[in-house]
């Protein structure tokens, strides 16, 4: 059984945004760039769990984008991994990048496509949905728990106020967050041999533009917090009812 | 031309974010000068759809089929794919959640339309067909311009308040023929949490950290939260530790909420739980360290010991709601 995952390089968590040109682009000097932590997490160590187990056979990572997003891979590939994909191109937008993995995806063809959730830079979460849609596959998105028995995945799913459990034949496109696995870390062993499994850039082929990002902008700066007396929570209920009229 | 609105519904009960869903796509219509197709999928009660009419929907094509109670995304985009193609619609709307995550993608991809996901404001035509939406989980927006003849917009839930007024919709029903491949997804089992509020879907959340020190003083926590009518949530160490369960952590690895009200009790406000909570109108923070990082976020704060703070912050609650029946 092939496992794909996607990979999305994003700005760590904790970087502050600064804006350039005119608020055109986003600068990433100084800026440190992590694997989407949905993608690692989640996505990338069920994958490794399941072939650990015995149950997947070749896991392949994939992921948009120029050389500057080589050591994210690198890192990916240091957590687990056969080999790795770089699809060489710049897209920020979900159309696009699915485009791209569908093409290579269809080329080679997969039992299982595991992505996150959703990138935490852009906050699209729809890569999975327009994968499986261009690759004519189910999809199960917002996945808590994913386990396979022979030819169909066992997927409990986030659904409003509770979950889900649902079965489905392989292959399919799978959206995962929290709960899908264990958190670890690369240990020296992966990250050594992570050096040596192939890493191929693959040039697409274009597709026409449907969406294009103009500008930026940052939110305003706080006005500033109101205290309120640890002793007056009366006070604190009529500034929530008559100022942010909230209750 | 109508502006296509898929609306979605729990147990045949239309979802008050697809009202605001619906109201968006009215104001988009107008502006066009064309009207808004609702599109119900399901079991779905007449008088439901046609009350649809109160939000700006002119008409409700509704594709009765049961299977559709349970989502099936290829079913569901087949579906709404029929309604525009039958419309001649130009613009595709649908929430920012669950259901339409998993339906809209698929829709853009079919009609090879641009989309906006997570959409913050109306489209600005000037300069082509911009829609505004929060990136970097919430620390900056970008402006993103539809470029394609056909345009998905995906509406960030509680953005525009729904107002009801006047009006009827006409319900149609609309045939779609499905294949069995439609319905390739079997559900085995549905556990729903009753009683609660969706996290996602909540105005009101009240949200506890370490500093309510143990799962044995949640109860006072659950007393706020239901003086309020608000979900609860908590922070990613509370859930790590089993003292609530996982679906309540908000936060850059859980789920993210956008309430009216966000109380914070608790929670220092790493920049991981920040990312989840700050599309909330306003935030109150409770903590007894008033160094903590989370008050540079709040609108209103409360420096103290939480244990003692919100059994009085319920009472006041309390006295409100009797002076404000």
């Amino acid at each position: 059984m092939k496992i794909l995952v996607c990979i999305s390089q994003v700005p760590d968590t904790s970087t502050k945004i600064v804006l350039k040109n005119n608020n055109t682009s986003v600068n990433s000097d100084g800026v440190t760039y992590v694997i989407n932590p949905y993608d690692e997490w989640y996505a990338l160590i069920r994958a490794i769990e399941l072939k650990e187990s015995g149950i997947a056979t070749e896991i392949h990572l994939i992921t948009v984008g120029k050389a500057d997003v080589e050591p994210v891979i690198r890192k990916a590939l240091a957590l687990g991994g056969d080999e790795a994909v770089r699809i060489d191109a710049e897209s920020n937008d979900p159309y696009e990048t699915a485009h791209y993995i569908a093409e290579y995806a269809a080329g080679v063809g997969y039992d299982l496509i595991l992505c996150g959730k959703e990138s935490i830079d852009y906050n699209n979460g729809t890569t999975g949905a327009m994968l499986a849609e261009l690759l004519d596959l189910d999809y199960i998105g917002f996945a808590t728990g994913i386990s396979i028995e022979a030819n169909t995945a066992v997927i409990n799913r986030e659904i409003e106020g509770g979950e889900e459990t649902d079965a489905c034949n392989l292959p399919l496109v799978i959206s995962c967050q929290k709960g899908v696995a264990e958190a670890r870390i690369p240990n020296m062993r992966g990250i050594m041999a992570a050096r040596t499994r192939p890493l191929k850039i693959i040039t697409p082929s274009g597709i026409t533009a449907v969406a294009e990002i103009l500008s930026y902008e940052l939110p305003p700066a706080k006005a500033g917090i109101k205290l309120v007396s640890p002793d007056d929570m009366d006070e604190l209920v009529q500034l929530l009812h008559t100022e942010a009229k909230v209750i | 031309m109508s502006v296509i609105v898929l609306v979605e519904h729990t147990g045949g009960i239309i979802k008050k974010q697809s009202f605001e869903a619906v109201q968006y796509a009215a104001q988009i219509a107008g502006k066009m000068g064309t009207t808004v197709t609702a599109v119900a999928l399901g079991s779905v009660a007449e008088a439901e759809m046609e009350n649809l009419g109160q939000y700006g929907a002119q008409k409700v094509l509704h594709v009765a089929d049961s299977r559709l109670d349970e989502l099936h995304s290829r079913a569901y985009a087949g579906a709404l794919i029929a309604a525009a193609q039958k419309e001649n619609s130009k613009v595709i709307v649908t929430l920012h959640d669950i259901k339409g995550r998993a339906v809209a993608p698929r829709v853009a991809v079919k009609l090879k339309a641009g989309l906006v996901a997570g959409a913050l404001s109306f489209p600005d035509t000037e300069k082509g067909f911009v829609i505004k939406k929060a990136v970097f989980s919430g620390k900056a927006f970008a402006y993103i311009n539809i470029l394609s003849d056909v345009k998905v917009i995906m509406l960030m839930p509680n953005t525009f308040p729904a107002k009801k007024e006047e009006g009827k919709a006409i319900v149609e029903q609309l045939d779609v023929s499905f294949s069995e491949k439609d319905f390739g997804v079997k559900v085995k089992s549905v556990n729903k949490v009753t009683g609660e509020v969706p996290l996602a879907d909540a105005e009101l959340v009240v949200s506890g950290g370490r500093g309510l020190k143990g799962p044995e003083n949640w109860g006072i926590l659950e007393d706020l939260a239901k003086e309020l009518g608000a979900a609860t949530a908590c922070s990613r160490p509370v859930a790590d530790s089993h003292w609530r369960p996982h679906h309540e952590h908000v936060g850059q690895t859980g789920g993210t909420v956008r309430p009216n009200l966000y109380i914070a009790v608790g929670i220092s406000g790493a920049i991981q739980h920040l990312a989840g909570v700050n599309g909330s109108k306003t935030i109150v923070v409770i903590n007894k360290d008033p160094e903590a990082p989370f008050f540079k976020a709040a609108n209103y704060g409360v420096v103290g010991d939480a244990l003692e703070i919100l059994p009085r912050l319920t009472a006041a609650v309390k006295k409100f709601k009797e002076h404000h029946q």
